[in-house]
C-alpha cells in the first residue's frame, strides 16, 4: 500500500505543544520554535498509563461504594451514592437526566477502562488488528475525557446551595474525592498514551512484505 | 538545517504530509490512521480577540453573579461557582476543591488573559513578550477547562432541585452558557496558526 512516509524515517519529530516537524539531525532536545522538551515517543508511555489506569481502576471502587452526598431534610439524614442518584430520578420518571448522569459517570469511566486496556495489551502484543480503528478508539476516548467531571460538579453546586440549617442541608462526601480522582488518573492515563505505538510495529510488517515479495 | 515549515506531522501515527491551503469547513485527514491533520481556521485575530474579550466580560459574569439561587419555605439562598468550590473544600475532600477550582475557574480565566495578551500583540502583527511561554501554557492547559462539563452540571443541579424546592437559574447561568461555547471555539488547537503567521 502507498503511504506517506513517516516522521522517523525522514529524521523528523513532531512538536506536541506547537506542532512544529523538528529536523533531528543535530539532535535537539528542545524544540526550536517553542522551546517544549522533543521526544520521538512519548516518555516510558506503556509503564505510565497502565500506572494511572490501575490507579483509577482502584479508586473506582470506593468511588462507587463511598457516598457522596448527605442530604438531611427536616431531621431526616439520608446518604446517597452515585449510582443511588440515578435511580432516584428514575423513579421520579426523569430518565432522561438518569441516563445523563449515569452515562457521564458510570458508563465513561468503564468504557475508558475498557478502551485503554484493549489499546495497551494490543500494542504490547504488536497486534495489527484494526489499527485504524484502535486510532480513532483511542481519539473517541480523549474526546470523552473529562464529561465525568459532572458529577462533582452538581455535588458541589448543590452543596453550596441547600444551606438552610436545621431545615435543610447537604453536605459532600468522601466518595466525591474517590470520584474526582477516578476521573482525573483516567485523563492522566489517556495522556501519557502514545497513539503512535499503534502503528509501530515494523518488523512484523517486513515479515510479511518479504512473504509477499516472495 | 533543512526547511520542515512546510511539513505537518499526524500526532496519531507519525505519517509526514505537506501543509494544503483549505477552503471553508475542509478538513484535512491522515490517510493512514484518519485523524485530523489540518483543520479551516475562520477567525481573523481581530475576530478572536474581540470573542476572547466578550469572554473575559463573561466570566466576570459568571464568577460574580450567583449561578443559580433556591428558596424553601420562604428563606432564600444562592451559590456562585466559588461558593461550590468552597462547598468542596470542606472535610477530607479538600483536594477536590483544588481540581474543581482549576476546571471551572482558574484555567478558564488563565486561558482569556494569555489569549488577549498573545492576540493583542498579534493585532499589530508583532510577538508578544513571553510569547512562548504563553502558547505552550494555552496548550497545556486546554485539556483541563471544563466549563462546558460545568454548564452541564449546573443544568443537572436545576433538575435536581427542582423536586424538592423552587430553583431560580441566575445571570450567573446564562453567562456561563455563552462563555462555555465560546471558549470551545476561541482556546481550541487553530491557535497554533499563530506560530506561523507571526
Amino acid at each position: 500500500m502507498n503511504t506517506a512516509p513517516e516522521a522517523r524515517d525522514l529524521n523528523l519529530c513532531l512538536c506536541h505543544s506547537c506542532g512544529n516537524a523538528c529536523d533531528m539531525t543535530d539532535h535537539p532536545h528542545e524544540c526550536e520554535r517553542c522551546g517544549a522538551p522533543l521526544h520521538a515517543r512519548k516518555a516510558n508511555s506503556l509503564t505510565r498509563t497502565w500506572a494511572y489506569l490501575l490507579a483509577s481502576m482502584v479508586f473506582y471502587i470506593p468511588a462507587n461504594l463511598l457516598p457522596v452526598m448527605n442530604t438531611s431534610m427536616l431531621g431526616s439524614d439520608s446518604e446517597s451514592t452515585i449510582i443511588g442518584g440515578v435511580l432516584e430520578f428514575w423513579e421520579h420518571g426523569a430518565w432522561d437526566i438518569a441516563l445523563i448522569i449515569f452515562i457521564a459517570s458510570i458508563a465513561v469511566p468503564g468504557i475508558k477502562f475498557v478502551a485503554l486496556s484493549l489499546l495497551l495489551i494490543t500494542v504490547q502484543r504488536g497486534s495489527l488488528w484494526a489499527r485504524k480503528e484502535r486510532s480513532k478508539l483511542y481519539r473517541f476516548v480523549e474526546l470523552i475525557g473529562y464529561w465525568s467531571m459532572l458529577d462533582v460538579i452538581v455535588v458541589a453546586l448543590v452543596a453550596a446551595l441547600v444551606k438552610f440549617q436545621a431545615l435543610g442541608d447537604i453536605e459532600p462526601r468522601q466518595g466525591i474525592l474517590f470520584f474526582g480522582l477516578v476521573v482525573v488518573f483516567t485523563m492522566l492515563s489517556a495522556m501519557s498514551f502514545d497513539p503512535r505505538l499503534i502503528w509501530e510495529n515494523r518488523k512484523s510488517e517486513e515479515v510479511m512484505d518479504g512473504v509477499a515479495s516472495r | 538545517m533543512t526547511r520542515t515549515d512546510h511539513l505537518i506531522i499526524c500526532e496519531h501515527c507519525d505519517c509526514v504530509y505537506e501543509k494544503v491551503a483549505l477552503a471553508k469547513h475542509q478538513t484535512a485527514l491522515c490517510t493512514r490512521c484518519g485523524g485530523v491533520l489540518q483543520r479551516y481556521n475562520g477567525l481573523s485575530v481581530e475576530q478572536r480577540l474581540a470573542l476572547s474579550l466578550t469572554a473575559a466580560v463573561l466570566w466576570i459574569f459568571a464568577n460574580f453573579y450567583p449561578v443559580m439561587s433556591i428558596s424553601l419555605k420562604g428563606l432564600q439562598n444562592s451559590a456562585t461557582l466559588w461558593d461550590s468550590v468552597r462547598a468542596l473544600s470542606q472535610g477530607p475532600i479538600t483536594f477536590m476543591a483544588m481540581v474543581a477550582a482549576i476546571a471551572m475557574i482558574i484555567a478558564p480565566i488563565i486561558q482569556l488573559l494569555l489569549l488577549v495578551w498573545v492576540l493583542s500583540y498579534a493585532l499589530a502583527a508583532r510577538r508578544s513578550p513571553a510569547f512562548r511561554l504563553c502558547m505552550r501554557w494555552l496548550e497545556t492547559l486546554r485539556p483541563w477547562s471544563m466549563l462546558e462539563v460545568c454548564l452541564l452540571g449546573a443544568l443537572v443541579s436545576v433538575f435536581k432541585l427542582a423536586g424538592l424546592l423552587d430553583v431560580l437559574p441566575g445571570i450567573g447561568l446564562f453567562a456561563l452558557s455563552v462563555l462555555s461555547l465560546l471558549l470551545i471555539r476561541i482556546a481550541g488547537r487553530d491557535v497554533r496558526d499563530l506560530w506561523d503567521t507571526l
